[in-house]
């Protein structure tokens, strides 16, 4: 059986920051597994400029931020294994590693862990209409990940189901791939996202439907494939209006309806859960530390709550550094004052109007917080 | 009464319908497990990633509570898919 001091689940960028900072304060051992064949999670297909200040990356491309995050953990030694999935966790922090080999098998690996982060992220909720399971039918961030990372297409006419940041920014970046969005569709009475995006796609004449959702899905075209979608009104309570569908050439539909956290290692161990809706469903209470209620192990980004890659980084970096602390890397004091910094910043990126709900339902979470279970 | 939406799929891992899940609502389940047991609803490839949220806002539906009070899925290793290599080599 391997031992390592930390290691790390997911190399988003929580898990990157996570890395980047336990090596800074003195691990020496730090481990990060990745499932995809490439580190930096969601990063790498974010090509627009985020919002904030300074400190927090304001008007640096998300693909900027994975490329220097990347950069700067190899640079400190970090270990990272592609195509590596965590599949299982047993007592006493051993993972079970279902390693990539650089000629494509696999290699299961036992591995003991002095400590353990768990960064895997959100994964894309599903909406159920007449025909969601024909093909064409995707979730936003998949078609992202397509035209971003991929460089291919995922239709060339597509119906956009959701108004947060993602529907609104994939919408957008699907227009500069060279698709036609025919409509955006929304149930909510108003948009989700911010109006300034919004407003790009109202600029280039798309239309965005509120009080609106798909009725069915047709699925005529080859292979089976999406051939027209009807949207329909609906009222106050969300049932269709009858008389009021429309219906549209179509060839691709994306869902941006919400993430969920993805929390089944979490779940593995026993770790105490908290259900908070507007983090997505049940996530793993955890102190200032980012430490749950089992000992040595740690939480940061989605699997927390979902929230956004800034918020995921900084997460990472209070994480990393209490791993390093409890490995004995830094001292107490200097750990402290440390995270103390990092909180600053974590504080900053929950305010404003998205913000502070998200900023209560992280207190909501911490407050749930039993303490560290006895080891 | 049948109703419009019965014949949708929810869990398309096992080809589970909407009014498969009511009528194990019906039957007495009340959580995912339960669902689960009567339907094979998230026990296929995917272990539930995709239609779990689906199947909680049914039982959420159709019982009037909230989310919170319909479970989750079990979990136990592997969580991800793994070779039949690894299980011969008897790892598990």
């Amino acid at each position: 059986m391997l031992n390592k001091q930390l290691l790390i689940v997911g190399a988003g960028p929580a898990g990157l920051a996570a890395s980047i900072e336990a090596k800074k304060a003195g691990v020496k051992d730090v481990l990060v597994v990745d499932i995809n064949m490439k580190p930096g999670g969601q990063l790498f297909k974010q090509i627009h400029k985020f919002f904030g200040s300074s400190a927090h990356r304001a008007g640096v491309r998300g693909m900027d931020t994975g490329a220097a995050m990347l950069k700067e953990a190899e640079e400190l030694g970090v270990e990272i294994w592609l195509n590596t999935a965590c599949v299982g966790f047993f007592d006493e922090r051993v993972a079970c590693i279902e390693k990539g080999m650089p000629d494509g098998s696999k290699q299961i690996v036992y591995m003991k862990a002095e400590k353990i982060i768990i960064a895997t992220g959100g994964q894309e909720n599903v909406v159920r209409f007449k025909g969601w399971t024909t093909p064409g039918v995707m979730g936003a961030g998949a078609a992202q990940t397509m035209i971003n990372v991929n460089k291919v297409k995922p239709g060339n006419k597509i119906v956009m189901l959701g108004t947060g940041n993602v529907g609104l920014i994939v919408s957008y970046q699907l227009m500069q791939a060279g698709c036609d969005v025919v409509c955006l569709v929304e149930a909510a009475p108003g948009i989700g996202g911010y109006g300034v995006h919004a407003s790009k796609i109202s600029r280039a004449g798309v239309p965005i439907y509120t009080k609106h959702t798909i009725k069915e899905v047709k699925g005529n075209g080859p292979n089976g494939r999406v051939s027209e979608v009807t949207i329909v009104e609906i009222d106050p309570k969300f049932q269709h209006i009858e008389g009021t569908e429309k219906t549209f050439e179509a060839d691709t539909v994306t869902l941006a309806a919400g993430l969920k956290p993805v929390s089944d290692l979490v779940r593995l161990q026993d770790i105490e859960l908290v259900f908070n809706g507007p983090f997505g469903g049940w996530v793993p209470t955890h102190n200032e530390k980012m430490e749950t209620t089992c000992p040595g192990i740690y939480v940061a980004g989605d699997t927390t709550g979902v929230e956004e890659a800034n918020t995921a980084l900084e997460e990472g970096r209070v994480a990393g550094v209490s791993a390093a602390e409890a490995l004995g890397a830094i001292s107490a004091a200097d750990a402290e004052a440390w995270r103390a910094e990092i909180w600053t910043r974590l504080d900053g990126l929950r305010m404003g109007p998205f913000g502070e709900k998200r900023a209560i339902a992280k207190k909501e979470v911490m407050d749930a917080f039993p303490g560290v279970a006895e080891a | 009464m049948a109703r419009i939406d019965d014949e949708m799929l929810v869990c398309r891992c096992e080809e589970v319908t909407v009014g498969e899940i009511r009528e194990a609502i019906a039957q007495g389940a009340f959580d995912v497990v339960g669902v689960k047991r009567r339907t094979r609803a998230g026990m296929g490839l995917c272990q539930g990633r995709t239609c779990e949220k689906m199947v909680q806002q049914l039982i959420s539906q159709e019982l009037g509570v909230g989310p919170h009070e319909t479970g989750s899925t079990s979990v136990r290793p592997p969580v991800r898919p793994i070779s039949y290599g690894a299980l011969a080599e008897g790892v598990f």
